[in-house]
């Protein structure tokens, strides 16, 4: 076996042994090897994630046995076409938040390079794992991971927030447990390909035990997810830590998604027998609250961190439309505007960084305060994101909406989705006017002792602003590949099927 | 043996959450320690409970599911960091906010205040 077979455990192992080498004293000591060698690690990462991607269009699904002990006793690792688009979509955004930070906000406490290091491990190996209890270790790397960026930097609000996100999870990873543990009884394995295989064999006596475990299942990826009822927690804690935190947390929410998109949609999705769709009742109607609840809460923002993160959960509440209508063509378009949201959302975490930093004391809370030194180009790039987050042409928003409101073809469902995701976008619109009018225009007086933003900074976001075009000029690749994700992901992948690939690889 | 292991779980399950309604951090962590004991016992117990048998493959037909034991031996040092961290930060959140409140501020009393006045 040569290198290029191990790739699929790559994304998982060079974030970790970065994470491990950047704690030894030579290198915790020098802030400038810190950087050097996380932007490194970091531009490596993309590379690999583009190799596994391009693999994987020519040959199809990889699997990668640990040990080579075959599954369902060893612990696989399964890369398809929607795993790899999300390492894809995780590492650029590491690359542009490891960019961004390293303009000074790691300066602002310790360790941070290691912590987004350990972040990344556990967000890529929580998209490659392919059983359901490396997907709790994973869950649980990213979370501790996150608990310590979330307080990076220190203050009162961001301790006092970080208190309720932190037991939140804690209680999200114990009902987690108990979930597997109900699976596990029941099914006798939690391996994800076998257990979609057992899933339609139950006997009667089982399928209740099982239902509420899988229930149990979404109300934790819920959480994650910040799906309504369990959003509360989101926009307080992404609008109070950091710039470059808040924008790798962008993709945090879509691990949820992509675990419910697995779990519930795939393996407890149309084969599952009696068990068939049984998260759908529940999903449908809350994905289109949670648009609605997102958009209310937009209206109602009074800074564009807050106004950011209730744009975040509309984008949830979307994805989670796509996820309800349970068809290859609405997961296609779902996927591609998972791309677009969590990209679009990050850059402008980003861009609220440089904003905040200055405006001096308004921070970017929507009053009159004097003018920003580098008003111009801010002001041309928030109109860009505001453009792409709306979902206006020509940027990839536009598309992505597009194609989902496409994929709906029933009239008793588009009769909910039209009128929530084009009304979402129309409050987007507005709300986004104000802030744009508000922090550019009302000013009083010139400013000439706030910072300059750095070109470094200005580098990470226009990393994250040249994604939207090149998602449209490249629109037919970039939704050929979302087919191709969506129906691997809709076919599903038997444990004989898992085998046999991982003995050809 | 089921019976009284299944109402051990609930029962410590049951304090536990109650314990994490209240709002102070510190009835938080108790709370949550013992909704992760109750976990790793319900993770335990997910094989099936079985008496005087080896917990490997040794070829006979009698032997505890080994699976759920590594589960709950990643279960238990997961929770124990994630409890630690937890201790850790609310006593942060105390010397910061001046209290052990999940809000950083007592909720306004009513009684409380009438009884003072």
């Amino acid at each position: 076996m040569g290198l290029f077979d191990h790739l699929v455990i790559f994304p998982v192992l060079i974030p970790f042994f970065v994470a491990v080498a950047l704690l030894f004293p030579s290198l915790n000591n020098s802030l400038a090897r810190q950087r050097v060698l996380t932007i490194a690690a970091s531009i490596l990462m993309v590379v690999v994630a583009f190799v596994l991607l391009f693999k994987i269009k020519d040959q199809g699904i990889q699997v990668y046995a640990l040990g080579d002990w075959s599954a369902p006793f060893g612990i696989i690792l399964v890369a398809d076409a929607f795993s790899v688009l999300m390492v894809c979509l995780s590492a650029v955004l590491g690359l542009a938040v490891t960019l961004y930070a390293s303009a000074g906000e790691d300066k602002n406490g310790a360790f941070f390079h290691p912590l987004i290091m350990f972040q990344l491990m556990g967000i890529n190996g929580a998209f490659l794992t392919g059983d359901a209890f490396n997907l709790f270790v994973f869950f649980e790397v990213l979370l501790i991971a996150s608990y310590s960026l979330m307080m990076h930097g220190g203050g009162k609000q961001r301790i006092q927030v970080n208190i309720h996100y932190v037991f939140l999870n804690l209680i999200g990873s114990s009902l987690f447990l108990f979930a597997l543990g109900t699976l596990y009884g029941t099914l006798g394995t939690l391996n994800f390909a076998d257990m979609a295989d057992r899933i339609p064999l139950l006997s009667s006596n089982e399928l209740l035990i099982t239902k509420s475990g899988a229930l149990l299942l979404l109300a934790v990826f819920g959480l994650k997810a910040a799906m309504l009822p369990l959003h509360f927690w989101l926009p307080k804690a992404y609008a109070s830590t950091s710039a470059p935190v808040a924008a790798l947390f962008a993709i945090m929410t879509k691990v949820g998604i992509y675990s419910i998109w697995r779990v519930h949609g795939v393996m407890f999705g149309d084969q599952a027998g009696e068990l068939a769709n049984i998260a759908l009742p529940w999903l449908w109607p809350i994905a289109l609250l949670t648009i609605a609840i997102g958009a209310v809460s937009v209206l109602a923002s009074k800074s564009l961190r807050v106004l950011c993160s209730n744009l975040v959960i509309v984008s949830v509440g979307t994805l989670l439309v796509t996820i309800s209508l349970n068809t290859v063509q609405a997961a296609a378009a779902g996927i591609y505007y998972l791309l677009h949201s969590t990209v679009a959302c990050a850059a402008m975490f980003l861009l609220a960084g440089v904003i905040q930093q200055q405006r001096g004391k308004a921070e970017d809370r929507f009053v009159t305060t004097r003018t920003m030194p580098q008003a111009g180009i801010l002001g041309f790039i928030f109109i860009l994101l505001a453009i792409g987050l709306i979902g206006m042409p020509p940027l990839s928003g536009f598309v992505g909406k597009a194609l989902i409101l496409q994929s709906v073809t029933k009239a008793s469902q588009a009769v909910w989705v039209w009128p929530l995701i084009l009304g979402a976008g129309l409050i987007a619109l507005i709300a986004l006017s104000r802030a744009g009018t508000a922090l550019f225009w009302r000013t009083n007086g010139e400013n000439n002792t706030a910072l300059q933003g750095q070109p470094v900074q200005y580098l990470a976001i226009g990393l994250l602003v040249g994604i939207l075009p090149l998602m449209v000029i490249f629109g037919g690749a970039v939704s050929d590949f979302a087919q191709l994700a969506a129906e691997q992901l809709k076919a599903g992948l038997s444990l004989q099927q898992l085998n046999e690939v991982a003995n050809n690889g | 043996m089921e019976l009284v292991y299944a109402v051990c779980v609930g029962f410590m399950s049951a304090c536990g959450i109650f314990l994490m309604l209240r709002g102070h951090t510190f009835t938080l962590v108790i709370g949550l320690t013992l909704l992760s004991y109750a976990v790793n016992l319900f993770l335990f117990a997910s094989g099936g409970l079985t008496i005087g048998a080896p917990a490997v493959l040794n070829g006979s037909e009698n032997y505890a599911d080994p699976l759920p034991q590594a589960l709950v031996l990643t279960a238990i040092v997961i929770g124990f960091a994630m409890t630690a961290f937890a201790v850790i930060l609310a006593m942060r959140g105390r010397s910061d906010m001046g209290n052990d409140h999940v809000d950083g501020t007592e909720p306004f009393d009513r009684l409380a205040a009438e009884e003072k006045s």
